[in-house]
């Protein structure tokens, strides 16, 4: 029986069917639906009536701190002081925001807060953009009765290697704390002294050494927190930006690019409700700092003393001369291109259409060995928000926390307040152990034998029959070839139908890359193929684009034979990279920032990336350069500008149809792409494991946020947080070797062998080493050999 | 710098098996932590959080909240010296100099010797007997400066030993609560309707 009949009207089929969700209430005197649970404070921005607040952010849990937002609100009760960002709506609630009473209490609440508040916003970062100093202005009293000394402290105190902290201006909104908490799950800063003396404190000697930290500065609604990269860097109202898209990962958090006098000076978060919600990580806020620094600024080209400036005419046709000696002495196959995931959708499908139509090579890869199979694409693929919508996630997949921190957050959200459960898959303790439901701790190349455990556990099989299952697939472990976790994707997609893929893909633009594109043709070889091939001398040209074998591809050894077997090397980058160094000719490319286009995330998303400054020296976008290569080996792309190119892939690559300009222009979170029909599935996997000698442990490689990696190492404020390479072991196997735990041990593999300090680690698994990738001065991909199933290594007592 | 010795983790395993969360066992290891040492160590804080789960910061948040928590060494006894109101009508004021003067430490300060810290506080609740002060917590009514020179005499020579036991100490006579007599508590999502709640009509 529905309402209209209960009510003795006759149905009509027009009749509107009441909206249960629906609470009417007055703001102002104007009559709004709000929704049922909505808080004041929302459902009054719904009506378009603003009230002003500090402590209050919609990604956090409401605390009700700063008593900015009274207002006064009459629910059947007579009118009342009520804090709108702690109480929900009621049905005929009467909310007034600018009574005679409610300015009072805001006009109140200004003044003591600007009590103790310093008035030093001539010389203070956050004037010109500080909530405080324009609610004043909107909302404040105009004058101050309070005419004590203020309240001094020590200013500003670093509570971390990024950020600062003046007491004195902190307003105590619980903003950051709430997000070191809540957010970041990293509650190193905490009200201390609580009383008159409360203070936003770290522990003694315990900073604030959090991935998310430069959140804070951000979020905090007056001049506290000061990232130590912008400080005193800019006003903000001389600050120029641009929306687009950090490339530091394959998450594809949307961000605001600031500069001054064309140079970059800031980035912040935008919250873009499918991916980030607003968050950055440090690495993606602070690395537009090796945009500025030691960038390769004009052609280089290799002469007997060395590579030597040139001229961009002079250089393109070196690089042309190059390709077409390679063609010439070996055919159109023995030239191969690695790379492309560093730029943009436009830069991927200019070289595609240069490498696999002008130059006709089968050989092009965007990945550097540390992925997986670019068949894992073609996988059901999951959103970032089915991820977060699913009832359970499953982990077999590098450590969120470290490679795609941002996606960690929104998994750990999903944790927190959505009770998805997490199963996962690891090498060691990841970052989100602390949070999963079941987690299995693998030696590497058992996740198959892990996976099929838990397949048969009947509690963990409930869990996965229960609801929507989305699998976050990555390369777990560079030592480790990928062929036993896509065994372990494929055991558990064909144990749980209908399960979906999330791909945990590492590298800024890797899946928009090899979507337009970068992915070899049939007979083609991948980026491991391709070295060996060049290190058995079959390549007579290597074009590298923004490609760093030596640091990224994990084995050292083979990536140091391929650069030297290689007769031709072309390299385009924005830095000269410890491979761009054995080039013959360096093309300076245009870094983030300098360029406009597309990027496509790890779930095909694509969005869009601005450009704020010039291109540093003479350097130019990756698609340009293609363009002018064809041009000088006889072909016409016919792209003319940026925008040419962003049509011609709507136009021409499978899966992107709906990613036009238009599209793009209309939509602020993007457009999804689809993955290519093209790219075909991996076909079903069988990895014979090799038996473990007891006398040896198996080595887990895997990446830490910050490395030796470019975008790290040029950016001063990030270069000294990598972390440094140890070896790993659990403190019962470095008793074994008999050794203190800091003292240098042997640590030998087939390939070599390197000295490196011991670490006594809990989180490692028995029989298991695990070392960082690429830390400054390390060395353990000497030790990798990429062509075994798993890497096993002796550690000696020196 | 120290963490909790070995008694006293085997003693806090105990107390925190009495909590249905970890967590809410802080403030018990916290006075643990002060009874082992007189006051909280950096290091005890930090064992302190590594047995309750949660981070250093939080703990230190918590802890700095509360007076009787200190972070500074403290001598075996604390003088604490009322000034509120009544008391300071009544002559806090002079005690309080006098204080100073015959411990020759100023206010805040501890005696070279460890033995005595002296601290100004607010109401005791003793109005009706001002001045009054607290050795270790422990009233005494209507102090003359006569009354504090005996005061302080004594306790030197270890006279009220009795009455008065070390700066921290959380009792005398340890109990022990066996498992078995636990209270049972569980969290509050397992926990069910309470029983004099009216039960649902199931129509």
């Amino acid at each position: 029986m529905t309402a209209t009949e209960n009510a003795g009207t006759p149905p009509t089929d027009d009749a509107p069917v009441p909206d249960p969700n629906a609470v009417q209430i007055t703001v102002n005197g104007v009559a709004h639906t709000a929704r049922k649970g909505q808080l004041v404070i929302e459902a009054a921005a719904d009506a378009g009536v603003y009230i002003p607040r500090f402590c209050y952010h919609e990604r956090m849990t409401p605390v009700g701190k700063c008593r900015m937002c009274l207002v006064e609100a009459d629910s059947g009760r007579g009118p009342a002081v009520t804090v709108s960002c702690m109480v929900p709506v009621m049905p005929d609630m009467k909310v007034e925001t600018e009574s005679p009473m409610a300015k009072r209490m805001q006009e109140g609440v200004l003044e003591l807060l600007l009590a103790n508040h310093p008035l030093d916003c001539p010389v203070c970062d956050k004037g010109g953009e500080c909530p405080l100093q324009d609610q004043t202005m909107t909302h404040g009293p105009g004058e101050s009765r309070f005419v004590e000394e203020k309240r001094h402290y020590e200013k500003p105190i670093p509570i971390s290697d990024l950020v600062f902290l003046d007491r004195e201006r902190c307003i105590l909104c619980d903003r950051c704390t709430r997000f070191a908490d809540e957010v970041a799950g990293d509650a190193l800063i905490h009200f201390i002294s609580r009383g008159n003396t409360t203070q936003v404190m770290t522990f003694p000697d315990e900073p604030f050494a959090s991935y998310f930290s430069g959140n804070t500065v951000q979020i905090c609604p007056v001049g506290a927190l000061t990232a130590k990269p912008y400080r005193f860097k800019a006003r903000p109202w001389d600050l120029e930006e641009i929306e687009s898209t950090c490339t530091t990962c394959a998450v594809g958090c949307r961000t605001v690019v600031q500069s001054s006098r064309d140079e970059l000076l800031r980035s912040q978060g935008v919250d873009s409700d499918p991916v980030n919600w607003g968050w950055m990580c440090d690495k993606g806020r602070f690395g537009f700092e090796a945009v500025r620094t030691e960038r390769v600024t004009e052609p280089l080209v290799r002469t007997a003393h060395g590579l030597e400036p040139t001229g961009w005419n002079a250089a393109l046709r070196s690089a042309v001369q190059l390709i077409e000696d390679g063609k010439l002495a070996a055919g159109p196959s023995a030239v191969a291109v690695i790379g492309g995931a560093r730029g943009s959708n436009e830069d991927a499908f200019a070289w595609a259409r240069l490498a696999h139509d002008v130059i006709d090579t089968p050989h092009v890869y965007a990945q550097m060995g540390d992925g997986l199979p670019v068949g894992m694409l073609a996988m059901p693929r999951a959103t970032i928000d089915d991820t977060a919508a699913a009832s359970t996630i499953v982990l077999l997949g590098p450590d969120l926390k470290e490679e795609l921190p941002v996606l960690y957050l929104r998994v750990r959200d999903a944790v927190q307040k959505r009770r998805v459960r997490i199963v996962e898959f690891t090498p060691r303790e990841s970052g989100l152990t602390s949070l999963a439901w079941k987690s299995a701790v693998y030696e590497p190349g058992g996740q198959v034998e892990a996976v099929r455990a838990a397949l048969a556990d009947p509690e963990i099989a409930d869990q996965l029959a229960a609801g929507p299952v989305v699998v976050i697939a990555g390369r777990s472990n560079l030592a480790e070839s990928s062929g036993a976790t896509v065994q372990a994707v494929q055991t558990l997609l064909a144990g749980v139908p209908g399960a979906t893929v999330l791909p945990a893909f590492r590298r800024g633009n890797v899946v928009g890359a090899l979507q337009v594109g970068m992915r070899p043709r049939p007979g083609g070889l991948d980026t491991r193929g391709i070295l060996q091939a060049a290190a058995d001398g079959k390549i007579e040209c290597l074009v590298l684009v923004g490609a760093d074998p030596l640091a990224d591809f994990p084995d050292t050894d083979l990536a140091r034979r391929a650069l030297a077997g290689a007769r031709r090397i072309v390299s385009v980058d924005t830095h000269l990279s410890a491979s761009a160094q054995h080039a013959d000719v360096v093309l300076p490319a245009a870094a983030f920032g300098e360029k406009s286009g597309t990027t496509t995330n790890l779930e095909g998303r694509v969005t869009t990336l601005g450009r704020k400054v010039t291109a540093a020296g003479t350097s130019r976008p990756d698609w340009m350069i293609a363009t002018a290569i064809a041009r000088g080996l006889g072909t016409d792309l016919g792209f003319r500008s940026v925008d040419d190119v962003t049509d011609a892939i709507a136009r021409m690559v499978d899966g992107y149809e709906g990613v036009t300009r238009d599209a793009l222009a209309d939509s602020a979170d993007g457009v999804l792409s689809a993955p290519p029909a093209t790219i075909a599935a991996i076909d079903p996997v069988e990895v014979e494991v090799p038996v473990r000698n007891s006398y040896d442990y198996r080595l887990v490689v895997t990446r830490k946020l910050y490395d030796a990696g470019v975008t790290v190492s040029n950016s001063p404020s990030l270069a000294h947080l990598a972390p440094g390479q140890r070896v790993h072991l659990h403190p019962l196997d470095v008793e074994r070797v008999g050794v203190q735990p800091g003292a240098d041990v042997r640590v030998s593999s087939s390939r070599s062998a390197a000295v490196m300090r011991v670490e006594a680690d809990p989180t490692v698994l028995r029989g298991t080493a695990w070392i960082a990738f690429n830390q400054p001065g390390g060395n353990v991909g000497d030790l990798i050999d990429s062509t075994a199933i798993v890497t096993d290594v002796r550690i000696e007592n020196l | 710098m120290a963490r909790l010795n070995d008694d006293n983790v085997r003693l806090a395993h105990e107390i925190i098996s009495r909590y249905p969360r970890r967590r809410s066992a802080t403030i018990p290891l916290l006075h643990l932590a002060q009874e082992q040492d007189g006051y909280l160590t950096d290091d005890a804080i930090r064992h302190v959080a590594e047995l309750v789960g949660a981070t250093s910061a939080e703990v230190l948040g918590t802890a700095t909240f509360y007076e009787m928590f200190k972070f500074e060494p403290v001598g075996t006894y604390l003088i604490n010296i009322c000034g509120t109101m009544s008391c300071a009508l009544m002559g806090a004021g002079e005690l309080m100099r006098h204080a100073e003067q015959t411990l020759g430490i100023p206010v805040g300060g501890t005696t070279p010797d460890g033995m005595f810290t002296l601290e100004h506080a607010e109401c005791q609740a003793a109005c009706t007997e001002a001045p009054c002060l607290q050795v270790n917590y422990r009233h005494r009514f209507r102090v003359t400066p006569a009354d504090l020179d005996r005061l302080v005499e004594d306790l030197r020579a270890g006279r009220l030993g009795a009455e008065i036991p070390p700066h921290g100490t959380l009792a005398r006579v340890r109990q022990s609560i066996p498992v078995e007599s636990a209270a049972g508590a569980v969290t509050p999502e397992q926990a069910g309707a309470p029983a004099w709640f009216p039960a649902k009509d199931p129509a």
